[in-house]
């Protein structure tokens, strides 16, 4: 078979390349087309006329826009679904399915539907059908599932994998659309000086110029567009307006634009006709019969065209002119006169006045049609004509594609001598050009064009007196062009009185009936309307729907169109991939500069935050073990570490913490709590004086961040400080070396002097170990002798070996969890809440309101030491050895929760379970028996407010 | 809400570089009673209108910066550094009638 079949001859501004044959499969079956061609247009030029079964009832339907911009045609293209047929170009090889029917599309068991099953389903069934018998609702819930839906996603997607990159372009006008509007605009504006970007969704710029013989002048626009310096991105949709805004698809990039001003020239959709069996096959908008002709040279046969204006004769010269055989337009104006039917008579079309389809009829596809005469309410008035014909091109009045410009703030109003709703009242910023503006003529267009952009410009402050004259000049002649075109305006449903589905919403199976019939039940608003029949919620958007859908309600309600009005306009305009918003996979994980120790020693690894730690080495309880009875080794690289420096770095941290750290000697540290203006713990961390001047601050590791911009903040606010701020968390590991044995094997590594006298509790010390500086603090988190050593990242590795060669054992996260719950050391944000004041938590020690120095959450602080508070942290023990889950509540006598379990754990060393909790400061005293209530289990704990080991600290001191 | 803010130190970015640090309240300068503690800790303004407001450059510098913008339609008037800010005014106390 050949390509050949059902084409016209070669015209010169046809998209396909007649010497390249391109291959590909459709349904199994081997078929050619040219380079150039869509899936459609190389089908239908071999007898194709089926594409798609609709979504509801199974009926096939044809061509109807030629510009992948309807949902006619949706088909799966090497197993992607969605794909729009009659806008996607042919490729050598692909293989192309059919969606929506079973077991194929010439056959769809699924037409039952059609034929049978109405009744089921009309507008939202779903609230009425298929709810009782209640215990059939997971077979009902199957049976829909697998008969909802456009096509399949393939389960494993591993060959997909989406790489999009984010790009962000400012610019000083942005022009979405690149028809004869947008490039005039284009062209001018930056003719004048200013940065313009150009978006235009077709493969080409050039818009409805292409079909119409004006492909020639598109590319000499476009040209001296690129030679004045704009950029001209192609297949490349504007997706929404965003306060300014434009995200831009193309492809691989997703282009973030922001402009200062936006050029709207979106152009416009022409809408169906509604009539019985208005979606057989061969029913076609008569752009795009005019684009399967102009652009693929592709035949619809014997053609009959039908309108409500100009467009219609237009379109019906032109495809004669292409070789198509029209045999007669129909033209719902009764006195339609002028050049066009003159030229139209000439050629030898009928012009039927006064007429319009009322009936398609054909049994797979389109075999005739019926045009008669209507009265107001669309009912034949007379015996309607039968005319034979391949294809029917409808034109109804093509709509502004306003969606752009009602996103950035502008309201659609019903013009009713255009009979369309028109963009007004748009935003300053915004300036609409072209048809989407009410310009239907060549001229018009590129003028109203021309005026945009240069306004455009002038915004911007560029232009000078000449451009001044030539705006002026320009303005005037369009206002001297004037009106807009003579309509007539077609009837809701154009009918003979008999059956056979009027749709008015192709995408989601939308009858005239039904938006009648919910407008009776009282969904009789459009906005109600919408969402009960969901007409103009399928793929395309209401893009062929929306006024079709309007009239309808309008004439149900007797309410004028304009009153009905519009629903809102949202984005994104053009179905757009997750994985293309999403942008460049990636997923941030920090690794402290030891990590890859962790993975050799088989760590199990896992999330913490934004990092990756090690959770344990293979046997949590005997790492646990060995810090107690020799030592262990844990890399905590993690810790936020802050350098406050300055003659008023003193002062700073005395603001900032609730106890004095200005006292603090050099060389010695302590602890602190970090407080809310509401006197709530945030965090908490140690601080270490390292001289006069300068302090070493840790807080949390999940804190880091925070606490960082805590203090940038107060720093902001209290300029008259002189302190500075270095965050060195990423740029320094940190080693814990904790265990009876640490003070030998660090020894071993040092010349420093680590006797109890010279190094002792609470002491910071810059030693040097195994030949690398450290700053060596003496403190205790997990409850044994121990030093927190922090160094340099880049020397970590060699100082985690130094120490691990010593005979120190890693030991990981969830040791260090079973330690410190040992000692009750809490965990801010799982010990605490964000309730929680010091008080609460046993951290009085920690607040001085005896120090003269005002700080953060002073007055709040002042406030809770007067009272009790409302919760206490206790320990608890669980005699029997049961292990509460972390959350578990603790429950009074009647079963009322009196608090909540907040860690827990087996703690090897003392043989039982051990826990922190939550509860009403009644239940705070040692001795006291709890009841925990765990998911369906009951036991019994006892608290107690000391650390379980070691209360006094003395292996910590020693 | 999508636009863009200035950063003192570096410019003209995207909104979303930024941290936002809420509306601007002077700290009390004195000992503040119960209630007026609690109106300083927990009550802003919460204006339809013009809010000055705290900024961090996130994705940038990390410097913090006082920000005027009009919570209506986000026309920002100015950013500075807090040392180059115009005087405070009233937009500095929250406007809130406690109850009882």
């Amino acid at each position: 078979m050949s390509a050949v079949a059902g084409r016209l001859p070669a015209s010169p501004g046809e998209r396909i390349d007649r010497s390249r044959e391109v291959s590909f499969s459709f349904d199994g079956n081997r078929r050619l087309g040219y380079e150039g061609d869509t899936i459609v247009s190389a089908l239908y030029a071999a007898g194709q006329r089926t594409f798609s079964r609709s979504f509801k009832y199974h009926r096939r339907r044809g061509e109807l826009c030629g510009c992948g911009q309807c949902a006619n045609s949706l088909v799966t293209v090497d197993g992607a679904p969605g794909v729009r047929a009659c806008g996607e170009p042919v490729r050598e090889g692909m293989e192309v399915t059919h969606q929506n029917a079973w077991p194929s599309l010439e056959f769809d068991a699924m037409r039952a539907t059609d034929l049978f099953g109405g009744p089921f389903t009309p507008p939202g069934f779903y609230y009425k059908t298929f709810i009782k018998p209640r215990r059939l609702w997971p077979t009902y819930e199957k049976v829909l599932r697998s008969a909802a839906g456009l096509g399949r996603l393939r389960k494993r997607q591993d060959e997909r994998e989406w790489r999009t990159e984010y790009r962000r372009r400012h610019c000083d006008v942005l022009v979405v659309g690149g028809g004869l509007a947008g490039l005039s605009a284009a062209l001018r504006a930056a003719e004048m000086g200013a940065d313009v970007v150009l978006c235009e969704q077709d493969a080409e710029p050039g818009g409805a110029l292409l079909a119409e013989g004006g492909h020639e002048r598109a590319r000499d626009l476009t040209e001296r567009c690129v030679a004045a310096g704009v950029e001209v991105l192609s297949k490349a949709p504007a997706l929404g307006f965003f306060d300014g805004l434009v995200p831009v698809w193309q492809g691989d990039t997703l282009h973030q634009i922001r402009a200062t001003r936006h050029v709207a020239a979106t152009g416009t959709l022409e809408q169906p006709l509604v009539f019985h069996d208005n979606d057989l096959p061969g029913v076609m908008l008569s752009s795009g019969a005019l684009r399967l002709a102009a652009l693929y040279g592709v035949d619809p046969g014997r053609t009959v065209l039908a309108g409500v204006d100009d467009r219609a004769l237009e379109t019906a010269l032109a495809l004669s002119g292409l070789g198509v055989e029209v045999t007669a337009v129909a033209d719902l104006r009764p006195d339609a006169d002028g050049e066009l039917p003159a030229a139209l008579e000439a050629t030898g079309i009928e012009l039927i006045r006064g007429a319009t389809p009322v009936r398609a009829g054909g049994r797979k596809a389109l075999e005739g049609v019926h045009l008669s005469a209507v009265d107001a309410a669309g009912k034949a008035t007379g015996n309607p004509r039968k005319l034979e014909c391949s294809a029917l091109a409808v034109s109804g009045p093509a709509v502004p594609a306003s969606s752009l410009l009602l996103q950035s703030g502008a309201r659609a109003s019903y013009d009713e001598s255009a009979k369309v709703f028109l963009p007004t009242e748009t935003p300053s910023s915004v300036h609409p050009a072209g048809s989407v503006a009410g310009h239907d003529d060549a001229e018009g267009t590129a003028l109203s064009g021309s005026v945009a952009g240069a306004e455009a410009a002038f915004a911007l402050g560029l232009g000078e007196a000449a451009d001044r004259d030539r705006l002026a000049a320009e303005r005037g002649e369009l206002v001297a062009r004037g009106t807009l075109p003579r309509r007539a305006e077609p009837p809701a449903l154009a009918s003979d009185g008999g059956k056979g589905k009027a749709f008015v919403d192709l995408d989601e199976d939308i009858t005239v009936k039904d938006i009648r019939y919910a407008a009776e039940e009282g969904y009789d608003s459009i906005e109600l309307s919408k969402r009960y029949t969901t007409a103009t919620m399928g793929p395309s958007q209401g893009r062929y729907s929306q006024l079709p859908a309007v009239r309808a309600l309008a004439e149900q309600t007797e309410l004028s169109i304009g009153e009905v009005g519009l629903t809102t306009a949202r984005p994104p305009w053009t179905p757009v991939p997750l994985g293309v918003l999403a942008g460049r996979p990636f997923e941030a994980a920090k690794r402290s500069s030891i990590h890859s120790r962790h993975r050799e020693l088989d760590a199990d690894i896992r999330w913490a935050g934004d990092w990756r730690r090690a959770y344990d080495y293979g046997d949590a309880e005997a790492e646990t073990m060995a810090v107690h009875e020799k030592a262990g080794l844990i890399d905590v690289s993690t810790l936020g570490k802050l350098i406050v420096r300055g003659p008023d770095a003193g002062e700073l941290l005395d603001r900032l913490y609730p106890n004095r750290m200005s006292t603090l000697k050099p060389g010695r540290i302590r602890y602190g709590v970090i407080v809310s203006e509401a006197g709530r713990i945030t965090d908490d961390g140690t601080v270490c004086r390292l001289d006069e001047e300068s302090f070493y601050v840790t807080t949390t590791s999940s804190g880091a961040g925070a606490v960082e911009q805590w203090f940038t903040w107060w720093m902001a606010c209290w300029p008259e400080l002189d302190v500075s701020l270095t965050d060195v968390t990423q740029g320094v590991s940190a080693i814990n070396i904790a265990g009876p044995e640490a003070r030998q094997m660090l020894a071993g590594l040092t010349e420093a002097d680590l006797d109890n006298e010279a190094f002792s509790y609470l002491d910071g010390r810059e030693i040097e170990i195994a030949g690398i500086t450290c700053l060596a603090l003496r403190i205790g988190f997990v409850g044994e002798l121990g030093y927190e050593l922090h160094c340099a990242a880049p020397h970590g590795r060699a100082l985690w070996d130094a120490l691990h060669g010593a005979g120190a054992r890693p030991f990981g996260l969830e040791p260090q969890r079973i330690l410190r719950l040992q000692k009750m050391h809490i965990l801010v944000g799982q010990d605490t809440d964000s309730e929680m004041t010091p008080y609460g938590a046993n951290l009085g020690f920690a607040v001085k309101l005896d120090k003269e120095q005002d700080f953060i959450g002073r007055w709040a602080l002042e406030h809770s030491a007067e009272q009790a508070p409302p919760q206490a942290l206790v320990g608890f023990s669980c005699p029997d050895g049961t292990v509460p889950t972390e959350g578990a509540a603790v429950v009074d006598a009647a079963g009322t929760v009196v608090g909540q379990v907040t860690s827990a754990r087996l703690a090897p060393k003392l043989g039982r379970s051990i826990g922190l909790a939550m509860v009403d400061p009644e239940l705070a005293e040692s001795g006291t028996a709890l009841t925990i209530s765990d998911r369906d289990k009951r036991f019994a704990a006892t608290v107690t407010t000391e650390p379980f080991y070691d209360p006094e600290g003395e292996l910590l001191r020693s | 809400m999508s636009y863009v803010l200035e950063c003192p130190n570096c410019g003209p970015r995207e909104v979303t570089d930024f941290g936002f640090g809420g509306e601007y309240v002077e700290r009390p300068t004195e000992r503040p009673s119960f209630r007026e503690l609690n109106r300083y800790v927990y009550f802003r303004r919460n204006a339809a209108g013009v809010q000055r407001e705290w900024w961090v450059h996130r994705s940038g510098c990390g410097e913090w910066f006082l920000a005027e913008r009009d919570t209506r339609d986000n026309a920002v008037q100015w950013t500075a550094l807090p040392a180059d800010a115009p005087a405070p005014g009233a937009a500095a106390e929250p406007d809130v009638e406690l109850a009882r």
